[in-house]
């Protein structure tokens, strides 16, 4: 707008060097209605930024409602789940970046508990050094919990990350402002700040892969069948029957998250 | 009445603004922005475009049904085809520009069969280092349809874990069929025949009760006074029977 406005003394100079209030006023206005084009071009920019792809065709997200299951008891650490994650969804290949990694807890007779998770599990897990002290071992894979009460969707200032009509949290990568909030605010440390697309980023549940009716990578290509995948409460899938022949645990209830990624067999010591 | 030149000229200002501000808001906010809820709805649908690498056993099983056949009846019936063989829609979409990877070194098949404490008891694992070493497992073990070479016939082929602590603690020398009956079947279907346990005191007590008969190494303890609301594998492991 400031540009356009050297035009504004022009109509009125014949009436001398100075401009009266009405002729400014109005050279004011046509200035601001000649500019209109450009302040409009300007705002549309961040929304022309990209097309959006269209609706998939026959899936209707209020239809399902999706969870996890992992039984800790079947997770032998191979780390396929976190390769496949990161093929699948393109995750930066370095050891900081992950949509789902595994841990290995290592309780010794002193009851002293050691949590390793070299490279996120993804080459597999080297034997511990002596397996002398150990009172109990076992891994514990880790993900997004896809809350219903997401903390991270709370906080966020522009309502880039939101949950889905199916239960899914979700980072809209192109409003996604990178202030790193909901990466403070996830209690699981579920989310990570993208290196080079500068947006946070996290489990989608391979919802690319929902919509066309298939599982996610990691519960894909789980060999012992330590994730099951489904939907929770109201269709008969696998998680269904996951629930009801376990004693379901979440990992920190007391934060009434309400996770969807249910664990059984969780011993006490995993946080 | 008249109404104030001055309270015209406000309102059309205070009009000015709030079509400026309406006109402003409509630009700014995203299409589908709210739709569903504080958020543009498109970027689901965006979410949902995006490729998938891994193609699913499904796919596989389209084409080559001789080995998904083979594999769902051994097992690695659970273990789907790109677990190993890699994400494989490049090989979906162009067969025979892309091939898949097969690991056939010994590598790759430790990463989940290398022995490791941490791993569920049961779970098929060997000592990469002593077993067979530079032999391919291919060479043994057929990877759609793994069965061990022979059926094993010692316990520890499965249950190293236990064989492991077994062999350092004072009952090293006690075959697992002095206290565990094994039926034949448990080898063919372990998951489905388990082997016996003791179910009593009076079980432990044929060796470590006052008076038993049998190795006079063995502890002996009065049965009646030594903590008798418990059963002795409440305390001791029976594996590994020293209590720490």
């Amino acid at each position: 707008m400031m540009r356009d406005e050297p035009q504004a003394p022009k109509p009125a100079a014949p009436d001398g060097p100075a401009v009266n209030r009405r002729a400014f006023v109005e050279n004011a206005l046509k200035a601001c209605a000649a500019g209109c084009p450009l302040i409009v071009a300007v705002l549309r920019l961040p929304v022309a930024l990209g097309q959006d792809a269209p609706p998939t065709p026959g899936y209707d997200p209020t239809e399902h409602y999706y969870g996890m299951g992992i039984d800790i008891s079947k997770c032998i650490g191979c780390g396929r789940c976190v390769a496949a994650c990161k093929a699948e969804n393109d995750v930066p290949l370095d050891a900081h970046h992950f949509n789902t990694w595994v841990e290995r807890y290592v309780i010794d007779d002193n009851g002293e508990v050691t949590v390793e998770s070299p490279d996120g599990g993804y080459d597999g897990f080297p034997p511990p050094a002596s397996d002398e002290d150990i009172r109990r071992s076992f891994f514990v894979p880790k993900l997004c919990n896809h809350c219903a009460n997401p903390p991270c969707v709370q906080v966020c200032p522009v309502g880039a990350t939101f949950i889905t009509p199916d239960g899914v949290v979700l980072v809209d990568e192109k409003y996604c402002i990178g202030c790193r909030y909901c990466i403070q605010a996830c209690p699981y440390g579920a989310r990570w700040f993208h290196p080079t697309k500068h947006v946070a980023a996290k489990c989608t549940f391979c919802y690319h892969r929902l919509v066309k009716g298939l599982v996610p990578a990691c519960v894909e290509v789980c060999p012992t069948g330590a994730r099951t995948f489904g939907e929770v409460g109201h269709r008969p899938t696998p998680l269904e029957r996951f629930m009801r022949m376990n004693e379901i645990q979440v990992l920190k209830p007391h934060l009434n998250t309400k996770p969807k990624v249910f664990y059984a067999n969780l011993d006490g010591e995993v946080r | 009445m008249k109404v104030p030149q001055q309270v015209v000229r406000l309102g059309a200002v205070f009009a000015l603004a709030i079509v400026a501000l309406l006109v402003a808001r409509s630009l700014l906010i995203p299409e589908t922005f709210g739709k569903l809820g504080h958020y543009r709805a498109a970027a689901m649908d965006s979410i949902a475009a995006r490729p998938k690498k891994y193609a699913g056993h499904q796919e596989c099983a389209a084409c080559h049904d001789d080995i998904a056949t083979k594999r769902a009846a051994g097992n690695h019936r659970g273990v789907s085809c790109e677990v190993c063989h890699g994400p494989e829609q490049a090989h979906v979409d162009a067969p025979l520009d892309v091939k898949p990877p097969a690991p056939r070194d010994r590598g790759f098949c430790p990463l989940c069969h290398a022995y490791n404490p941490s791993r569920p008891t049961g779970f098929p694992q060997i000592d990469p280092v002593t077993h067979n070493p530079l032999k391919p497992c291919i060479t043994c073990h057929d990877p759609h349809a793994p069965v061990p070479p022979r059926v094993p016939a010692e316990c520890s082929a499965c249950h190293a874990q236990i064989a492991r602590t077994k062999a350092l603690s004072h009952h090293a020398n006690l075959p697992c069929t002095t206290c565990h009956q094994v039926p034949q079947e448990h080898k063919v279907n372990p998951r489905a025949v388990h082997p016996t346990k003791p179910a009593d005191r009076a079980f432990c007590g044929r060796c470590h009760a006052e008076g038993a008969t049998g190795l006079k190494e063995a502890p002996r303890i009065d049965m009646a006074a030594h903590n008798p609301r418990y059963l002795c594998w409440q305390c001791h492991y029976p594996h590994n029977p020293e209590t720490r």
